[in-house]
């Protein structure tokens, strides 16, 4: 199967949430007649049923879509449906770089969002060309002169003539798809050159094994090839060559400008790394693509199951779900406070969550996770340097020389009215302003912050001090020094390991309050009295007391009470299952989670 | 010949002229049931004869008539089934025959022919001796009303005990101390002050999960608890239980002393719940809780029961010490075996440790502390 060059396009398309991304995709899926109406589910490409519901893709998916143009010639469009959050970035930058266009598509009431702006310049990086699309262009509150003028202002790109659509009413469909044609460039690429693709996102498939998402740039894929992967060093046998329609179909090979699957009886999705370059085994290319990079966690925690007995399920499922997804690691850990579990490693909070709800949904597990903690760099008296992913191995102060912590680089959008709110927030969380513009009514406003300050409760604050409307983006610009300290939390005296953490010296104070006082709150009365202290070093920061119970006892139990005393009791035995034993202190697992979610102000 | 081990009877009465906000017994309105109530009367005394049968010589301790409000009940009524326990169960003493009694004009006019029926003791539900606090309660009587029949109650019957309840909302330490001291004015040689508890599905209940008002913080219960102990051991009454306190050892309720300590009881009436030895082991029994179910039982069984549970030892050994650690003797430790529990028993070192229960080679039992968290001291022993 071979399309000429000029007659493929490849694209992706960029959006913020709720935009409308999914919906389009799916209308171009049904107008070029990949799936009859009736194979058409809601929202095709998002798979998952957390990427439904949370109206969020998070493993790229592909699409081929024949399209005959205006000019009488049948043209071969992928779409490639890139992954929307920022913890994905890399992901979205190997997509990205599988093609030569986007379409920017804004919602035609709403405008510009702090979202569209961190992909799209994404895109832009990759030399994209873009096609602005504004869609929901039937509702009444569409506004499309404002919106184009926004785009024009805000991301600096001609938006003249942007096409207008509504995916949701059918409206400008065909417009979309004619200028997918004569606007977005074809892909280059040389047959006759050694076989160059690129491995753009891999996934395990229940009937297939792990199947392979590639873009061939140089030279042809066929099946029985034999490969070689150059980051990975690793060789496989391709077994299987094919594309989506988005139902997939075999194909014998694919070539430059193609977009397709393999499958090569590769065993796990760990071993196939994202922008990889496949070359043949024997016939190789000379030069890699650019722009490789291993995936490496930035956030990270401990889960532990709430009954300890569920230690082994956890194992079992947490294997399973890193098969389909290499980006997240984990290693063993034992926890004084709450027993065996795992040091899990994240892209990102929204990854971390993700992966907390699958396996709580799909396989049933209660889990305690403990605060969530970055990755910081600390430098010896000796010279060697180590990353710190778990408070708990923190070295002794004193063989430390300096510790550095990641900070990110955020981009906010908020209405003018929260702005302060969110400039105090920003401010807070020991954030440095770097830009502050206009952005029609809303404020852009650009803070470096460090990643610690932002993995606690950063992005559900923002939410709360602008009613919702302000939106919010990142990225990691790297590790910088600064005066952190380990903060331990202690109850009844003695330190419970899963919620100590690093913390900023100027923040230690505000923070250990805030913990003493939540788990004051969470941790039920005693027999005696338990003193809860936030400690930095041997030095008390904080300190809080849950007094010993008064009285406790059933006013009246006569002979008719005794059977209902009793069940009480073995209901006792059933909840006590769910606290923790910390030496003579039960504690609630709530009360992990509640004491990282802290109300500040 | 040894003697027959001993049985206490709980009948269980369940009608009321008006239903208190803040009770969770098994009571329903008395109006427009009279025929039933002589059905119900006739049916219990099947039961009690049944479930004799089945018990084989058993010593009789104590009938207790309980509710709802058995000062409803016919006199007569409740002599026939006084009597009837007697014959089926027969003692070598006298029996502690004790009724449960509103302090209405009414019922007062009835004390003596309850005395000539068979009671000896009555217990009365003052509650409150302050009219705001009775309305609050939702009692049908004044604290005047309540006053004289206490008065009648101590001519005729040679024992009384008052109920009260206390920690109500804005109630305080001095108030109550007043109100305890007025109780004893009426020369009463037991008392149970109880602690106002709000229950679930009561009109307190869904009064208070409203918002509609807040009980009193664990404070004022714990400070109106200490009140309560001091000025009751003052008066020279003996904290015996929890919420039980008596003039003497002879003043104590035999019937529920009994039931603390672990002896069998029948139950008869709907709801009642009985405790029986048999040769399979003790059976935690449950009759049937409406009224229309319990007759239907009555008359098809030949006993009221509706759930029968089997204690295995554990189950029964629980039961022990949860009640046993109510009282102040405590729990001989052989009853509670099961439990493992014993002076090296490191659950039991620390609440010894915390000065919360003395424990012996023979006996654990609660300090007083002890007993003012004796549901934390539970969980900690057997949770």
């Amino acid at each position: 199967m071979t399309t000429p060059l000029d007659r493929i396009r490849n694209f992706s398309i960029v959006a913020h949430i709720d935009h409308g991304k999914s919906t389009l995709s799916d209308r171009l899926i049904q107008t070029t007649g990949g799936l009859t109406a009736r194979e058409m589910t809601s929202q095709v490409l998002d798979n998952m049923e957390i990427e439904k519901e949370r109206g969020i893709t998070i493993k790229a998916q592909t699409v081929r879509l024949k399209y005959k143009a205006r000019d009488g010639l049948e043209y071969v469009l992928n779409l490639m449906d890139t992954p929307g959050h920022v913890d994905f970035a890399y992901e979205v930058s190997r997509s990205l770089a599988a093609c030569e266009g986007s379409i920017l598509v804004v919602d035609a009431s709403q405008g510009v969002e702090a979202q569209t702006l961190a992909n799209v310049y994404q895109a832009i990086d990759n030399n994209h060309e873009i096609v602005p699309v504004l869609n929901k262009i039937d509702l009444p509150a569409a506004d499309p002169e404002r919106v184009r003028q926004q785009i024009e202002d805000v991301i600096g790109i001609d938006a003249s003539d942007a096409v207008e659509c509504s995916a949701k009413s059918g409206i400008g469909i065909d417009e979309v798809l004619e200028a997918i044609v004569t606007r977005l460039p074809p892909p280059k690429g040389d047959e006759t050159a050694p076989l160059k693709a690129m491995l753009v996102d891999a996934w395990y498939d229940a009937y297939l094994g792990v199947v392979v998402l590639v873009r061939v740039i140089d030279g042809r894929l066929r099946v029985g090839q034999q490969v070689h992967m150059m980051q990975t060093g690793a060789s496989y046998r391709v077994d299987k060559v094919g594309v989506f329609t988005p139902k997939t179909v075999d194909v014998e090979s694919l070539g430059p400008g193609e977009v397709g699957f393999i499958t090569a009886s590769i065993k796990e999705v760990a071993h196939a790394a994202v922008g990889d370059t496949i070359t043949d085994e024997k016939k190789r290319t000379s030069e890699p693509l650019p722009g490789f990079k291993e995936v490496q966690p930035v956030v990270f925690c401990g889960l532990f199951p709430v009954d300890a007995a569920d230690f082994e399920d956890l194992r079992a499922a947490i294997g399973r779900l890193r098969l389909n997804d290499a980006s997240f690691s984990y290693e063993m850990e034992s926890s004084a406070a709450l027993g065996f579990g795992f040091r899990c490693g994240f892209l990102g909070l929204l990854h971390l969550e993700i992966i907390q709800e699958r396996l709580s949904r799909e396989f049933d597990l209660d889990l305690i996770a403990t605060a969530p903690s970055v990755v910081y760099k600390i430098k010896l008296r000796t010279g060697a340097e180590i990353d710190l992913h778990n408070p708990v191995d923190m070295p002794d102060p004193m063989q430390i020389e300096a510790i550095s912590e990641p900070w990110i680089k955020a981009t906010i959008l908020t209405p003018d009215e929260y702005l302060g709110a969110v400039i105090k927030l920003c401010q807070d969380r020991r954030g440095e302003q770097k830009e502050l513009s206009y952005v029609g009514s809303r404020a852009l406003v650009v803070y470096e912050l460090p990643l610690n300050e932002v993995v606690f409760d950063f992005y559900d604050r923002l939410k709360s001090v602008s009613k919702g409307y302000a939106s919010f983006d990142y990225e990691i610009i790297g590790h910088r020094t600064g005066d952190l300290v380990k903060m331990s939390i202690l109850v009844n005296a003695e330190p419970v390991d899963a919620l100590s953490m690093l913390v900023h010296r100027g923040r230690a104070e505000t923070r250990g309050r805030g913990m003493v006082e939540k788990m004051k709150e969470l941790i039920p009365p005693h027999l005696f009295q338990i003193p809860i202290q936030a400690a930095i070093g041997g030095k008390i920061i904080a300190r809080e007391t849950v007094r010993a119970l008064r009285k406790d006892v059933t006013a009246k139990c006569y002979g008719g009470d005794a059977s209902r005393k009793r069940k009480l009791l073995d209901k006792q035995k059933a909840g006590k299952k769910r606290m923790r034993q910390f030496g003579k202190v039960e504690i609630p697992q709530e009360a992990f989670i509640a004491a990282l979610k802290m109300d500040e102000d | 010949m040894t003697e027959a081990p001993p049985v206490a009877v709980y009948v269980h009465w369940p009608y009321c002229s008006r239903i208190c906000p803040y009770c969770d017994f098994n009571v329903v309105r008395d109006r427009g049931r009279a025929a039933e109530q002589a059905a119900l009367a006739a049916a219990i005394l099947v039961d009690l004869e049944t479930q004799a049968r089945r018990l084989g010589p058993r010593r009789l301790v104590s009938v207790f008539f309980g509710g709802g409000t058995p000062s409803l009940l016919d006199p007569e009524a409740l002599g026939r089934i006084v009597e009837r326990a007697r014959t089926l169960f027969p003692g070598n003493g006298p029996a502690e025959v004790t009724l449960e009694a509103n302090p209405t004009d009414a019922e007062a006019a009835r004390f003596r022919a309850f005395a000539d029926a068979g009671v000896q003791r009555l217990s009365l539900g003052v509650q409150s001796l302050e009219d705001s606090a009775l309305a609050f309660l939702g009692r049908n009587h004044s604290a005047a009303e309540a006053r004289r029949a206490a008065e009648t109650a101590r001519a005729v019957f040679p024992r009384l005990s008052l109920d009260l309840i206390y920690a109500r909302p804005e109630q305080t330490a001095r108030a109550w101390r007043d109100e305890l001291a007025e109780a004893l004015a009426l020369g009463p040689e037991h008392v149970s002050p109880y602690q106002l508890t709000i229950e679930p599905g009561t009109a307190f209940g869904r009064a208070v999960e409203r918002g509609r008002w807040r009980p009193p913080d664990g404070d004022l219960g714990a400070d109106l608890w200490d009140v309560t102990q001091a000025v009751l051991e003052a008066a020279g009454f003996d904290a015996y239980e929890v919420s039980n306190h008596a003039r003497g050892d002879a003043a104590r309720s035999r019937h529920n002393l009994a039931i603390w300590r672990g002896a069998e009881y029948v139950g008869v009436g709907p709801g009642a719940h009985g405790r029986l030895d048999l040769a399979a082991g003790r059976l935690a029994t449950r009759a049937a809780r409406a009224i229309g179910d319990y007759l239907d039982r009555v008359r098809e069984a030949g006993v009221g029961w509706d759930e029968v549970e089997a204690l295995d030892s554990s189950a029964a050994a629980e039961e022990r010490l949860l009640l046993g650690l109510r009282i102040r003797e405590g729990v001989p430790l052989a009853q509670v075996k099961a439990l493992g529990l014993g002076p090296d028993s490191p659950r039991a070192a620390v609440l010894v440790e915390q000065g919360l229960i003395d424990i012996d080679a023979e006996r654990i039992r609660t300090t007083e502390a002890g007993r003012l968290v004796l549901d934390r001291v539970l969980a900690e022993l057997i949770a």
